[in-house]
């Protein structure tokens, strides 16, 4: 079973990366967790562990991520900027990389606000791409400071990337500033608008910031047009168009459909130039990972972990 | 004379860019924008919650920050363009209050911590 980065530096992928998010977890021990790797382990390359995603208190991305390379699967840690200050950040890396956690995912986070706490205080004491190159300094051997680690973790640093969120042309350059900084792969959010991802891939291409980064357009499975109106008036830098919320909405089967537009909302993706794989966000928490990946004719990864692993 | 200096910067560049004397200015490099008026307080570029008009993800009714730098950076002189997309070191909470004018004079404001250059630089 190859690591996220051997498969990101192959010279010649055999197949597109797969990684998904595990979906945030509260409470119910291990198992909990083992549920969910048991259901989408066999699909995926790697599963991120989130860092209170949405800005909603979970159990946190260090625990759930030390979890996960526990059950045998490849962790994405995500550390986001939203809840803690440098030397907090620094340590979390440092530390999960204690627990062999040395796949990171860095953003800036979604504002307090759209949480269930909004009352909170914001930190955001660096952005991402500080946090990126603070990362990348760690592992090279030092933190911030200059004071040395030895050994230095060996770590993979990506990043996320939004195309479908202004300034759109930009969005590019921004990614290669996050490449400059030290990411190696570049989760992009889930966009709506085909064309908005198609221009971004074709940027990407003429600047050559997919050479830098491995690109992995996010998926999300979703049950139907609820879940899309609600991304669309509720999650921050995400838009979906009127016309692909009733197209789901006025289908006589709308899981049916919303699955069918998440499969060509996949095959779009892997069409584009630059895209290395895909990132899988599941709402729906049913054997939709499986399906998409047999229809996209991609093999299983895995088998699923066997019960003793899964035994903690 | 640096608390006159920090009164006269405070009172020039709180009323153009809402100065919150940083004591880091970057204007110049971010379109004239200043960054610090970003609720999220990003010195690289907009975050990934823009909204689809344009405007903050925070501040539903304000234009982000960051689009406005970049539409603005545009039509600087060519140094200051291209200074944009420098990668900006992360806020030196010390300096918070005092004149970024005297930090650009003494070199202060180029101060990093020891670890942040990178080993190929």
């Amino acid at each position: 079973m190859s690591s996220l980065a051997e498969l990101l530096t192959e010279p010649t992928p055999a197949r597109p990366v797969i990684t998904a998010e595990c979906p945030p977890v509260d409470g119910g021990g291990l198992n909990a967790i083992s549920e969910h790797v048991r259901r989408l382990a066999p699909y995926v390359d790697a599963l991120n562990a989130t860092d209170n995603a949405a800005a909603h208190a979970h159990a946190s991305n260090v625990a759930v991520a030390i979890a996960l390379n526990r059950l045998g699967v490849e962790p994405i840690m995500q550390v986001a900027c939203r809840d803690k200050n440098r030397l907090a950040l620094e340590a979390d890396i440092v530390g999960a990389a204690l627990h062999g956690v040395t796949t990171l995912c860095c953003m800036t986070g979604d504002d307090v606000t759209a949480g269930d706490e909004p009352e909170t205080g914001r930190v955001f004491d660096m952005d991402s791409p500080q946090l990126i190159r603070a990362a990348n300094r760690l592992a090279q051997g030092r933190y911030l400071s200059g004071r040395p680690l030895d050994p230095a973790p060996p770590l993979l640093i990506g990043a996320v990337e939004n195309p479908g969120a202004p300034p759109y042309a930009y969005r590019v350059r921004r990614g290669l500033k996050k490449a400059a900084a030290g990411a190696r792969f570049l989760q992009l959010q889930i966009c709506y608008h085909e064309d908005r991802l198609t221009e971004f891939t074709n940027l990407a291409e003429s600047t050559g910031l997919n050479r830098k980064v491995a690109l992995l357009p996010t998926i999300c499975l979703v049950k139907g047009a609820k879940a899309l109106r609600f991304m669309n008036e509720r999650v921050p830098g995400i838009a979906v168009p009127q016309s692909v919320i009733d197209l789901v909405a006025n289908a006589s089967d709308e899981r049916e459909a919303a699955y069918q537009l998440a499969l060509e909302q996949a095959k779009h993706a892997l069409s584009l130039p630059g895209v290395r794989g895909l990132h899988f966000a599941d709402f729906r928490h049913d054997d939709t990972l499986g399906r998409i990946v047999a229809d996209l004719g991609l093999p299983t990864v895995r088998g699923a972990p066997d019960s003793e692993a899964i035994a903690v | 004379m640096v608390q006159l200096l920090a009164t006269i910067e405070h009172a020039v560049k709180k009323p153009v860019w809402g100065c919150t004397m940083c004591g880091q200015c970057v204007l110049h490099k971010t379109g004239l924008t200043c960054p610090m008026t970003c609720p999220k307080n990003l010195r690289n570029g907009p975050c990934g919650g823009v909204r689809e008009d344009g405007n903050c993800e925070v501040e539903p009714d304000m234009p982000c920050v960051w689009v406005k730098a970049q539409d603005r950076s545009e039509k600087m002189p060519r140094t200051w363009r291209e200074q944009f997309d420098d990668l900006r070191p992360p806020v030196d909470n010390r300096l918070q209050g005092t004149s970024s004018w005297k930090n650009l004079l003494t070199g202060r404001d180029k101060q990093v911590p020891a670890g942040w250059q990178s080993d190929e630089e």
